[in-house]
């Protein structure tokens, strides 16, 4: 038996130590066990061929992800749009990094590019799936995580505003992934255009409506101050480049051009190395997290929502959510079980009452039947006296007039007798 | 939890790479533990052990501070646990414990079912972890974990061996629950008696199949630290938060007149040797451990007690959405039908009733029926009085008329002879 209630929130209390007890050690063991653990990424690049994803990415990772022998997804257009990836695995300083690139080779690049956004909606839910089975499972094992953890979406750098398909794109996936989107090939554009560009981008991305990545915003003054910087700089403008340029001494990574060179990790020149900061450095756990705790979450609700409500309207099952599958069939049956109570209680009264009507019912008919049987047998009683009064009166008349006839008869005999005897007297002549 | 287990083996579709530079991923562990460090930690520890064997002691010994501790009876009448929840700050570390502690372990003269509000307590910290998990709109990076991570066994110290409700209580919990035994009050053991008894210990947990948790030692920073330790389970302590002079400092000690138990010095007692174990090198493994392991157990054998499966007959993979909907199915039916069966039950009474009732009417009509006969004959015999009367009346009437007439007849005869008689009498 436990002395609180397990539902309710635990009332906390605080306590301070009086000596070295050694938990601030925790943030070490967890660091130790990432470590042997190794991590995942899974980063999706989309956008029009040509517009410098490839280069980008080996810029990105400092290595040869998109080489001869595997060409970027420029390289490889076919009639429809696909969804394809390639995994790599890279270390620094101890630390493993198992990172997949998905790329969309055809996007956007054909005359009519109505849907070419669904191969990669199908290709981020069947990850959702396939986690969302995994987790599922009775027997859970390693839950290897594939899911896409962040999309780089390229705009073309024509200086204008978003395309269509721009927007269609983000519009449709915002839901479902981080998308961060940028400026590709940046050198194209001055600083101004540059500038005049993204505010343009950015009104456009708020005008539709579109949830791009947002930063968190954090306990440290300090960091949010940089995130806010960040947040104006906002669609990042990027240039990639593979070639290592001399540039006053030093070498630096860079596209040269007859009037000059770009580089590419110099802030003044492009934002490149604020995404690499942000991206990796900074933010690749957070896009994780992210991935994980509201678009997985917001996959995995729908799906099982759709299981469960089959059809149910949407108002009942708001409520129906905060609750699990099996949970939310316990509450049914418990409602159900009350439901057949209720109802049985009601048809036991209903049948009670006709019951009851129906022996009232008899019970009259049957005081009625005496009460008529009484009646008739008073009748019959008082018709029975009457009769008896009757044939009283009668016998007794008749005895009346038979003694009086007798009388008679007895005087006629005396007169005939006394007749005779005058006759015999001679009386009569 | 998206954790992830890499391939220790290359995998063939991945391709290992050279980087070129420096490109910075190698701060993942950090951005993982400042991560951690603004979510904040959790720790729930389960002590197990006999009234007064020192549980609280050692909790506010081990945590350097004093928690809200009760002093329990020995007259419980079963085995209670009482949980309490604090929040401890070190450096930039934010820690949510939570002790929890037997009450009445230990006292009751049955014990058979001493281990079970301890099992129950378990099982339900899963089964609000499964909860949150199975629910369709969930928040487990927000849920207050309060799965038991570790389980600090206390041993009496007697010198001699485990008692037995130590034996079944363990042997109970071990897949449920990280076991750490401890023997406590380890000050009124000697050294040489403390040895015999830990290796007593040791070997009658094995012959029992007890399963304690070991101290990991896969990992290569720590394997040599944890094997070491291993060796000296069960840690002997003892506990205090009383303090001594000794020297020029104030240690935690207790005193007794033939000398001072100093509880941080090692060669007195191990209570160093578990705090470093405990908190300081293994919490995360034990929470880890705690996951992936207790609680998947429970969780497997929880689903499977309610008929999921991951495959079906066909030994086809089936998905959860379709586990989901074939119980739903199942379900409405079963609901259906009860409510058909209550259905049947009534319309069964109505109809016997309906013919209870029909018998009564039946049985009404037939008294009807006899009275009425019995009153048709009283009738038919009354008519026939009466007509019998009649006839008489009819009868006698003639009589009576004829009587007159003749009369009438001889009197007006008489009459006329008298008349004649007296008319002829004159002449």
């Amino acid at each position: 038996m436990i002395e609180r209630p397990e539902t309710a929130v635990p009332s906390i209390a605080q306590r301070n130590l009086e000596g070295y007890v050694g938990f601030a050690n925790l943030p070490n063991q967890v660091y130790r066990k990432s470590v042997k653990r190794g991590f995942e990424f899974t980063l999706m690049v989309v956008g029009e061929s040509g517009l410098g994803k490839s280069t980008l990415i080996n810029s990105l990772f400092l290595t040869d992800l998109y080489s001869k022998d595997y060409p970027g997804p420029s390289q490889r257009i076919k009639k429809t749009v696909q969804v394809e990836q390639s995994k790599v695995l890279i270390k620094e300083g101890g630390v493993q990094l198992t990172l997949t690139i998905v790329d969309t080779p055809g996007f956007g690049d054909a005359v009519d590019n109505s849907n070419c956004w669904q191969p990669v909606i199908n290709y981020i839910d069947s990850k959702c799936e396939d986690f969302l089975n995994a987790e599922s499972r009775v027997n859970r094992r390693s839950m290897p995580d594939n899911r896409v953890h962040c999309c780089l979406y390229f705009i073309a750098p024509s200086g204008h505003g978003l395309k269509p398909l721009d927007i269609e794109f983000m519009k449709r996936l915002h839901d479902k992934v981080n998308v961060i989107p940028l400026i590709a090939k940046a050198d194209t554009l001055t600083p101004e255009e540059c500038q005049l560009f993204k505010k343009q981008i950015m009104k456009e991305i708020q005008e539709h409506k579109i949830k791009i990545y947002e930063f968190p915003d954090t306990e440290d003054d300090e960091d949010n101050k940089l995130i806010r910087k960040i947040k104006e700089k906002m669609p990042l403008a990027v240039v990639g480049s593979n070639v290592v340029i001399e540039v006053n001494g030093k070498k630096v990574r860079g596209r040269q051009y007859p009037w000059g060179v770009a580089e590419v990790e110099n802030g003044e020149h492009c934002d490149f190395t604020v995404l690499r900061n942000m991206l990796i450095r900074t933010h690749m756990q957070n896009l994780k997290d992210v991935t994980n705790n509201v678009h997985y979450e917001n996959y995995r609700s729908k799906k099982l929502a759709a299981v469960t409500c089959n059809g149910v309207d949407n108002s009942k099952a708001k409520g129906q959510l905060t609750k699990s599958p099996l949970a939310q069939m316990e509450e049914e049956r418990r409602d159900h079980v009350m439901k057949m109570k209720k109802m049985e209680a009601e048809m036991e009264q209903v049948f009670e009452m006709k019951v009851k009507e129906k022996r009232q019912k008899l019970k009259d008919s049957e005081a009625e039947l005496e009460r008529r049987h009484e009646q008739m047998k008073r009748n019959l009683e008082a018709q029975y006296k009457e009769l008896e009064e009757k044939r009283r009166v009668f016998e007794a008349e008749k005895v009346n007039w038979e003694a009086q006839q007798k009388i008679l008869e007895q005087q006629k005999l005396d007169a005939s007798k006394t007749m005779e005897k005058n006759k015999k007297k001679g009386k009569i002549f | 939890m998206a954790s992830s287990d890499v391939a220790r083996q290359p995998d063939k579709n991945i391709r290992p790479l050279n980087l070129a530079g420096h490109v910075g991923f190698d701060s993942l562990p950090d951005q993982l533990v400042n991560k951690s460090i603004f979510q904040g930690f959790c720790f729930n520890i389960l002590c197990i052990g006999e009234t007064g064997i020192g549980k609280s002691t050692l909790m506010d010994t081990l945590f350097n501070t004093n928690f809200e501790n009760f002093e329990s009876s020995h007259f419980e009448p079963q085995v209670k646990l009482r949980a309490q929840t604090y929040d401890l700050h070190e450096s930039n570390v934010r820690l949510r414990l939570t002790v929890v502690n037997t009450v009445g372990f230990g006292d009751q003269m049955n014990k058979q079912e001493s281990y079970q509000p301890v099992v129950d307590y378990i099982d339900r910290q899963f089964e609000s972890y499964l909860q949150e998990e199975l629910k369709i709109k969930r928040s487990l990076h927000n849920y207050h974990d309060s799965r038991v991570h570790a389980c600090l066994y206390f041993i009496s110290p007697s010198g001699h061996s485990l008692k037995s409700l130590d034996l079944v209580t363990m042997k109970k919990l071990d897949s449920k629950v990280n076991i750490i035994p401890v023997i406590a009050k380890a000050d009124t053991i000697s050294k040489s008696e403390l040895h015999k008894f830990k290796i007593k210990i040791m070997s009658e947990l094995v012959s029992n199949g007890v399963q304690i948790y070991q101290f990991p030692i896969d990992d290569e920073t720590v394997a040599k630290v944890n094997t070491s330790m291993n060796g000296h389970l069960p840690f002997a302590v003892v506990g205090s938060t009383e303090e001594v002079m000794l020297g020029n400092k104030m240690v935690k000690a207790r005193q007794y007149p033939w000398g001072i138990v100093q509880v941080e010095n090692e060669s007195h007692c191990d209570f160093m040797k578990l705090r470093e174990m405990l908190i300081c090198v293994n919490m995360e493994d034990l929470r880890e451990q705690t996951h992936t392991r207790h609680y998947e157990l429970y969780r497997r054998c929880k689903l499977e007690e309610m008929g999921f499966k991951d495959t079906d007959p066909e030994c086809k993979p089936v998905s959860l959405q379709e586990t989901y909907e074939a119980k739903r199915q199942e379900f409405l039916l079963e609901l259906q039908r009860r409510e058909d069966e209550m259905r049947q039950m009534f319309v069964q009474r109505v109809k016997e009733k309906e013919a209870e009732l029909k018998d009564a009417e039946r049985e009404l009509q037939s008294r009807f029926e006899q009275l009425k006969r019995l009153h048709a004959d009283e009738k038919a015999t009354l008519e026939d009085k009466k007509k019998a009367l009649e006839d008489d009346q009819v009868s006698f009437s003639k009589r009576r008329a004829a009587a007159q007439l003749l009369q009438g007849q001889s009197l007006t005869a008489n009459g006329k002879k008298d008349k004649d008689r007296k008319n002829s009498g004159f002449m």
